[in-house]
C-alpha cells in the first residue's frame, strides 16, 4: 500500500499514472457501484438463459444500448412471471462489476412486465404451462365440505374482502371458527406470502376449507394471484381451496387451480356455509314429520287396544291392557307438550336472531341516510382519528366513494 | 390441535345426518313403538343441538401466527368489528 502511494505520487509528476488492470478495475467498480446502487431500467429482454444453477442471465436492451443482467437464484421465487426474450420489463437493482471479465451488469432485485399486453402474455404462457402439467384437472379438484366448522382465510387484514366475508358468515351461519393468516395481497413478494400462508394452513391442519381472496383492482393489483408459487401451493394443498379474487369478470391463475372459484369474496362466503334460515325451516319440517309419524303410531296402538278391550275382554287380563292404554296416552301427551315447548323455543330464538342480524347489518342503518367512514380499511368512529389530507372511504347503502379530509 | 371441547360433541353435520336417518325411518313406519319413541327422543335432542348452532349470533375470528420456531399461535380476535 505504501509502495503504491509513493509510486503514484512519483508518476504524477512524470505523466499519467500507470495502474495495474486490477487497480483500474477496482476503481471503476467503486465508481459504478456507488453511483448506481439503486436503479430502475426499462427495456426489452434478450438472450434469456435460465441456468441450471438456478440463476437467470440475460440482457436488457433498447434501440441504442444493451446491459447484461442477472437474477440470482435466491431472488427467482420472488418474480411474478417467467421472463422470456422480447418481453418489455422494468428491472430494479444495482450495477455491479465482475472484475475477472471486466464486465458490468445489473444485479436485478425485482422485475415486472410493462403494460397490460405484456402481463397478458405472461398470464397466457403460465396458464398453458400449468394446464399442460395438469394443475387445472377436474379430477384433482377436492370437494368443498357442506358444513365446515373451521374456515381458513388468506387475505389482507385491512382489506374490504375480509370484512365482506365476515359480514356474510355472521348473517348466514355464525357457528364457525374463522382463522386468518394476514398477508399482503399485492406488490413484490405478495405471491410468496400467499403461498406460504396456504402451506402454513396445511401444516396447522385444523381447518376444513380455505378461502384465498382479495377485493377488486387493476390487473397489476391482482397479479400476485397469477403467480406460479400461489398456483403450486394451491395445487399441493390437502385442504380444499376456494379462490375469490377481484370482481366477477376477473379471472386469475388461482381461479383455475382452486377447487372452487367464487366470483367475489362475498360470494365465497355464500358458497362456503349454508343459509341458517333455510336449515331452520328444514329442521322444523323434520320436527313435524317425526311428531306426525310417532303420533300416528301411538294413535294406531290405542285403536288396537280399544279393539282388544272390546272383543277379548273376557279372555284377557283387563287391567294390564288398561295400564298399557294409559301409558300410550301419557306418551302422547308428553310428546305433544315437548313439541309445543321446543317450537316456542325455536320460534323465539330464530325471531331474536333475525332482529339481532338486522341490527348488526350496517346497510339497514345506511339506508336511513347514515354512512360509514373508513381509513385504511378500519372504521373511523371519531373525528379525532382523522387529520387533514387523510385518505378516507365513505360507504353509503349503495356503494362507496373515496375522499380526502380537508 | 382442533379445539378439544368439540371432540366429545357431535359435529353439526353428524347431528344433521343422524336426524335425517331418524326422520326417514319414522316415515317408513315399520319401527316398533318402543324404538320409535326412543328415536323420537333422540331426534328431538339432535334437532335441539342443531338449532342451538344455527342460532348462534357471534362469529369467532382468530388470527393464526407463527413464532420464531415455526410453532403456531392462535390469537383471539373475536368480534372486533362488531359495531360496524
Amino acid at each position: 500500500m505504501l509502495d503504491l502511494f509513493s509510486q503514484e505520487e512519483h508518476e504524477h509528476a512524470a505523466g499519467p499514472s500507470v495502474l495495474t488492470v486490477s487497480q483500474l478495475t477496482r476503481r471503476i467498480k467503486q465508481v459504478l457501484e456507488s453511483g448506481f446502487s439503486s436503479v430502475s431500467v426499462q427495456g426489452e429482454i434478450s438472450n434469456f438463459k435460465f441456468h441450471s444453477s438456478g440463476h437467470m442471465y440475460f440482457a436488457i436492451k433498447d434501440s441504442g444500448a444493451t446491459i447484461s443482467a442477472v437474477i440470482w437464484r435466491s431472488r427467482v421465487p420472488f418474480l411474478s412471471f417467467t421472463p422470456e426474450d422480447g418481453m418489455k420489463v422494468i428491472a430494479t437493482g444495482r450495477v455491479t462489476v465482475y472484475e475477472v471479465r471486466g464486465a458490468y451488469q445489473i444485479d436485478v432485485t425485482s422485475m415486472r412486465p410493462v403494460g397490460a399486453g405484456e402481463l397478458q402474455i405472461a398470464f397466457e404462457k403460465l396458464k398453458r404451462k400449468l394446464a399442460a402439467e395438469g394443475l387445472f384437472a377436474p379430477e384433482h379438484k377436492k370437494p368443498i365440505p357442506q358444513y365446515p366448522e373451521r374456515i381458513g382465510i388468506v387475505t389482507s387484514e385491512t382489506g374490504a374482502a375480509l370484512q365482506d366475508i365476515l359480514h356474510i358468515l355472521r348473517r348466514r351461519f355464525a357457528a364457525v371458527e374463522v382463522f386468518l393468516i394476514p398477508v399482503r395481497v399485492q406488490g413484490a413478494g405478495a405471491g410468496i406470502e400467499i403461498a406460504e400462508a396456504i402451506e402454513d394452513f396445511n401444516r396447522y391442519g385444523a381447518v376444513d376449507v380455505l378461502i384465498v381472496c382479495r377485493g377488486g383492482g387493476s390487473i397489476e393489483d391482482l397479479w400476485a394471484f397469477n403467480e406460479e408459487v400461489v398456483a403450486r401451493a394451491m395445487y399441493r394443498s390437502r385442504i380444499p381451496v376456494i379462490s375469490a379474487v377481484g370482481h366477477e369478470i376477473d379471472f386469475t391463475i388461482a381461479d383455475f387451480v382452486a377447487d372452487l372459484r367464487a366470483p367475489t369474496p362475498s360470494a365465497a362466503a355464500e358458497l362456503v356455509v349454508p343459509d341458517r334460515f333455510a336449515l331452520l325451516d328444514t329442521l322444523r319440517n323434520y320436527w313435524y314429520t317425526m311428531h306426525e309419524n310417532v303420533h300416528e303410531l301411538v294413535h294406531s296402538r290405542k285403536e288396537r287396544i280399544r279393539h282388544l278391550l272390546h272383543s277379548y275382554s273376557f279372555n284377557r287380563p283387563l287391567d294390564l291392557l288398561r295400564q298399557y292404554s294409559q301409558r300410550v296416552d301419557e306418551l302422547e301427551r308428553s310428546m305433544t307438550a315437548a313439541m309445543a315447548h321446543r317450537f316456542s323455543i325455536l320460534k323465539a330464538r330464530s325471531e331474536s336472531l333475525r332482529h339481532q342480524l338486522i341490527a348488526l347489518d350496517p346497510t339497514s342503518v345506511l339506508r336511513r341516510g347514515y354512512a360509514i367512514v373508513r381509513k385504511e380499511g378500519r372504521v373511523v368512529a371519531s373525528r379525532h382519528a382523522l387529520k387533514p389530507a387523510d385518505e378516507i372511504s365513505i360507504t353509503f347503502h349503495d356503494g362507496s366513494i373515496s375522499s380526502r379530509v380537508s | 390441535m382442533a379445539s378439544t371441547k368439540k371432540e366429545n360433541k357431535q359435529s353439526f353435520e353428524q347431528s344433521l345426518k343422524r336426524l335425517e336417518e331418524i326422520v326417514e325411518q319414522l316415515e317408513q313406519g315399520d319401527v316398533p313403538l318402543d324404538d320409535a319413541l326412543k328415536m323420537y327422543e333422540e331426534g328431538i335432542e339432535l334437532s335441539k343441538a342443531c338449532v342451538e348452532k344455527l342460532t348462534q349470533a357471534e362469529l369467532h375470528l382468530k388470527k393464526l401466527a407463527k413464532d420464531m420456531q415455526g410453532n403456531f399461535r392462535v390469537i383471539e380476535d373475536d368480534e372486533r368489528e362488531q359495531e360496524e
